[in-house]
């Protein structure tokens, strides 16, 4: 369909897609896209992301739906800070962690959101705008997404302490992540987050190496064992890095740890060759632990779950009918094909009604409700997951979501948290 | 005459001293510049202070990062140096027919026609708690439990550098074997000088440019290595480029250049100690 430059059949190819777009996905009529799809074949937009939310599938279905090309480039976490900061120009819309945009915004490189524009803003899962998951529940500690999700004015550097018109993030993909064991291996009861601590797993354990997020899984499980009380885990006093680093080192040098992971695939592959029984895992890892035939479960724990989210944001540079673009681009990842598709890989979608539509009951079910698989459990890609029967390890959404203890996040003491964690991997 | 002689031999060296000065000249001076620069989480701020170096050198965590990575580069130097050494030895004066010693020698690069990475991260599969060492020698009967250190240790650290980087000990080694008389051989071994004699005395201190040019690939790449040290230590060990990849990963820049300062000096060291114990230059 790009190809085609001769402008009046392209043009009204384009038309009519969008047209069926707006009918068929979306139920209500949109003003903006028809408009700007006049000239949107050859509309390009660059996002780069962590490899979560890279999907191929996503950009041809965008392709397909949109007209228009979205070229995805996966990073790690790192590494996407480091392009969103250093290379405004060389990207258009940026698929980010909550946590990274608190270092990100100051950099006056994203411009944000106008919520009138955002046909499904009312429809987000109020985590990410009030905060809060049910009315009565408590904002978790770290870089909650409703504390960075809004700025007062269109070029504020700092985050609205509420809820305002301009939205700095339109979340995607979330998820809560807890430690993964071997069932098989283990021989004991799992239940908190000092467990991991048992000297029965002496050599046997791992966490995860990426220090924003190791120092967070670090903090719930010196909380768990007795060692410290934090005020934020997400935004620890060097007093509390202090004390945990040393926890740390202590548990390191006493041989319980037996390696630290940087990578998915490491993960993975630390867990399948029984090289650790028990350690920090991401819920697609737990998944291809299991799709090759090894027992491994998410295990949900007492003290509750360390969360993550991720957006998308737009660059300052972009306007016009580049602008338009990523506003149907977005409006779109949160019509429900997307959800559906990230909600039956495991992960949870930012509108649950529309993802909802494109799900069969039985896998709203498993995958949102905590009820058994009444039939197979398949990917996106047709792989089966789960036999029938099989029950998603912690339970429904609101079970999950709702027992967040923090977030991923960065902390004011950032630069001596980096010095202490060196520290530990150094000693 | 002579003016324009000099004139043509600066016109000779311009394309390489071009290249020289943006690839590299260009880039340290950068990296030396931003190390006296002041950063917050989202932003350098060019100013001119010291309190990079001081974190750096007041910390015992970069003396112990240094320690480590320096006896890393030791171990590996002694070890690619016997194994380099032993190697070139045989194929430059016990093999004798030149068809072989060519055969032997691409023999030894076959390992270099697949990946760095490869190579290295195939021996994780090899040294695991479950890997094919552990199971072969339990069921051998030689050990009742898995031996935990051969995988994620300073061991296999090591071990997977040996791997990579003997043959860079080996060619210059080899090269430098080839180019020795073999009539100071005979001259030797007709002086009544044993076997050993003859190694230590002639063909030991005719290598030393060879010695020399392998010892410097090897401490270098070591000494700048992180990859291995993270893949193969699990996370567990540390390198003085890996610190530096740790603050670079959080926007720290100034501070991984201060670091890299450091490492450049320390680098600089050990080439200069080496070079003036081997004059490369004469004895090529």
């Amino acid at each position: 369909m790009a190809k085609m430059n001769g402008s009046g059949v392209g043009r009204r190819r384009i038309l009519k897609g969008a047209a069926g777009l707006a009918g068929a996905a979306m139920g209500t009529t949109i003003g903006a896209p028809t408009i700007w799809a006049q000239n949107n074949k050859n509309i390009v937009l660059r996002q780069f992301g962590t490899g979560v939310s890279a999907i191929n599938e996503i950009a041809e279905k965008a392709k397909k739906d949109l007209g228009f090309t979205i070229q995805m480039t996966a990073l790690d976490s790192d590494a996407c800070v480091q392009r969103a900061v250093t290379q405004p120009n060389s990207y258009d819309v940026a698929d980010i962690e909550y946590w990274m945009i608190k270092k990100i915004w100051p950099a006056k490189v994203l411009q944000p959101f106008d919520v009138k524009k955002l046909t499904y803003f009312d429809k987000i899962v109020p985590i990410f705008t009030t905060g809060k998951l049910k009315p009565d529940s408590v904002i978790a500690q770290g870089t909650a997404p409703s504390k960075v999700g809004f700025v007062d004015k269109i070029d504020s550097t700092t985050f609205a302490a509420g809820q305002t018109g301009w939205f700095t993030m339109v979340p995607t993909i979330y998820n809560a992540d807890t430690l993964g064991i071997r069932p098989d291996l283990v021989g004991r009861e799992i239940t908190q987050w000092k467990d991991i601590l048992d000297p029965k797993f002496k050599g046997k354990t791992s966490i995860l190496n990426i220090p924003s997020i190791g120092i967070m899984d670090a903090a719930m499980i010196c909380e768990s064992a007795g060692v410290m009380k934090y005020g934020d885990k997400g935004n620890m006093t060097k007093a509390e890095i202090d004390k945990t680093i040393d926890f740390l080192i202590k548990t390191k040098k006493e041989g319980q740890f037996r390696a630290f992971w940087k990578t998915f695939d490491e993960s993975v592959n630390l867990m399948t060759s029984g090289e650790v029984v028990i350690q920090s895992m991401w819920s697609p890892a737990v998944a291809a632990v299991r799709s090759k035939g090894v027992a491994c479960k998410y295990q949900p724990l007492k003290e509750g779950y360390r969360s993550w989210g991720d957006g998308l944001a737009i660059a300052k540079h972009l306007s016009g009918s580049q602008l338009a673009a990523a506003y149907d681009y977005i409006n779109w990842y949160l019509s429900g094909w997307c959800g559906g598709f990230l909600n039956r890989q495991g992960y949870y979608s930012a509108v649950l009604e529309t993802a909802k539509s494109n799900m069969s009951e039985d896998e709203w079910g498993f995958w949102m409700e905590g009820k058994p698989a009444k039939g197979d459990i398949k990917s996106p890609q047709g792989a089966v997951m789960e036999k029938a029967g099989a029950v998603r390890d912690g339970g429904s959404f609101y079970e999950r979501m709702g027992a967040v203890a923090c977030w991923n996040a960065v902390m004011d003491e950032d630069r001596y948290m980096v010095q202490k964690w060196n520290s530990f991997i150094a000693a | 005459m002579t003016r324009t002689r000099n004139w043509t031999t600066y016109f000779q060296v311009t394309p390489l001293a071009l290249v020289f000065l943006v690839f590299l000249v260009i880039p340290i001076v950068t990296i030396v510049v931003v190390s006296f620069f002041d950063y917050t989480t989202t932003s350098i701020i060019p100013t001119f202070i010291l309190q990079n170096y001081e974190e750096l050198l007041l910390s015992p965590v970069t003396w112990q990062t240094y320690l480590q990575t320096v006896q890393f580069a030791l171990i590996t130097w002694a070890l690619t140096f016997l194994i380099g050494f032993t190697l070139a030895y045989f194929l430059a004066f016990h093999v004798r027919s030149s068809t072989w010693q060519q055969v032997l020698f691409l023999v030894c690069t076959i390992p270099f026609w697949t990946s760095n990475v490869i190579r290295m991260i195939s021996w994780i599969p090899f040294l695991g708690r479950n890997g094919l060492a552990n199971q072969t020698l339990l069921q051998m009967g030689l050990i009742h439990q898995p031996l935990e250190f051969l995988l994620y240790s300073n061991f296999s650290v090591v071990l997977v550098y040996v791997h990579l980087y003997t043959l860079f000990m080996v060619v210059p080694i080899f090269n430098s074997m080839m180019r020795i008389d073999r009539a100071l051989l005979e001259a030797a071994i007709d002086g009544g000088a044993t076997g050993w004699q003859t190694l230590t005395n002639v063909i030991l201190p005719l290598c030393k440019p060879g010695i020399a040019i392998g010892s410097i690939f090897v401490v270098t790449i070591v000494m700048g290595d992180f990859v291995t040290v993270r893949m193969m230590s699990g996370g567990l060990s540390a390198s003085v480029a890996l610190m530096m990849a740790n603050a670079m990963s959080l926007l720290q820049y100034p501070a991984a250049a201060a670091n890299a300062v450091v490492l450049l000096i320390v680098v600089l060291m050990i080439v200069a100690a080496m070079m003036r114990v081997v004059d490369i230059r004469k004895e090529l």
